[in-house]
């Protein structure tokens, strides 16, 4: 039993805050017309995901989230829709009717199916802890079991930066 | 007041993941345009990480595991971004649309 003026309680309450935040922002990003503002439901929706996380014992990697994602992933997207954005509004004449009722329909049983299967399963949790999973124990086991993981997704990113500028690069000399 | 205490479960978290797999499903099915089916896939991605992140404070012995793993899923997400907006910018230089209909190319 937990009264809503404690510590617990408004925890709980703001919980609910992140929770109105992200799915309010997923609603936004997936069906507004124009494309800025549905980057800005992905911002919120971002935000809203780290909240989540911080309440998973992990605030660094809510930090990553927000420094990542809000400040470089929808920057990026915002540059490209100035660069060769669009309005959604004249080709929704084109599409077929059926289009929108049918994939809400398979996006429901999806959810259903998968929120379903989440809930029935009887997750075994584990007998004990090796560690706390504090900012220190992972930034050990980033630079020792998965240091060779660490090392590769730098090469991944260095190569995908050399390429995005040559793919956006090439053809622009015409 | 048990719904006050709801952050502790890790059904409220799979059922949320569940929620931004499918909100994005949807839009990546529906946007008619490239930058609105890579936003829908970016939820997809968030939904994933959200997976982890659950399973990684509920069940893991070892709670480094999942944060390391969703550290990862955002490099790679980022540089798929990356990567997909620059194809972008190069198809809006060549067709002047970014509307999936009009690259059809190798269409029959």
């Amino acid at each position: 039993m937990v009264s809503l003026f404690t510590m617990e309680g408004l925890s709980g309450l703001l919980f609910f805050g992140f929770i109105g935040l992200t799915l309010a922002g997923a609603v936004i990003a997936t069906s507004a017309r124009s494309l800025i503002r549905s980057v800005a439901g992905l911002a919120l929706c971002f935000l809203g995901v780290a909240g989540l996380y911080y309440y998973l014992n992990s605030p660094f990697v809510a930090l990553m989230q927000i420094l990542i994602y809000v400040g470089a992933v929808c920057v990026t997207i915002i540059f490209a829709v100035m660069l060769a954005g669009s309005s959604e509004l004249k080709q929704l004449t084109r599409r077929n009717g059926l289009v929108g009722p049918l994939s809400i329909l398979a996006s429901g049983i999806l959810v259903f199916a998968l929120a379903g299967l989440a809930v029935k399963t009887e997750w075994l949790a584990s007998p004990c802890l090796v560690n706390r999973g504090t900012v220190e124990n992972l930034g050990q086991s980033l630079l020792t079991t998965y240091s060779m993981s660490f090392e590769l997704i730098s090469v991944v990113l260095l190569v995908a930066v050399v390429g995005s500028l040559v793919l956006a690069r090439h053809g622009r000399d015409k | 007041m048990e719904i006050l205490v709801l952050s502790n479960s890790l059904h409220t978290y799979l059922v949320i993941g569940a929620l931004l797999f499918g909100i994005g499903f949807y839009g990546l099915v529906q946007r008619p345009t490239f930058i609105g089916m890579l936003i829908s896939a970016e939820l997809i991605l968030s939904g994933a990480s959200l997976n982890f992140m659950a399973f990684n404070r509920f069940l893991a012995p070892d709670p480094t595991v999942g944060q390391v793993f969703t550290l990862f899923i955002m490099a790679i997400a980022a540089a798929e971004c990356a990567i997909a907006l620059s194809i972008i910018i190069a198809v809006y230089r060549n067709y002047k649309s970014i509307d999936t209909e009009d690259v059809v190319d190798l269409k029959g």
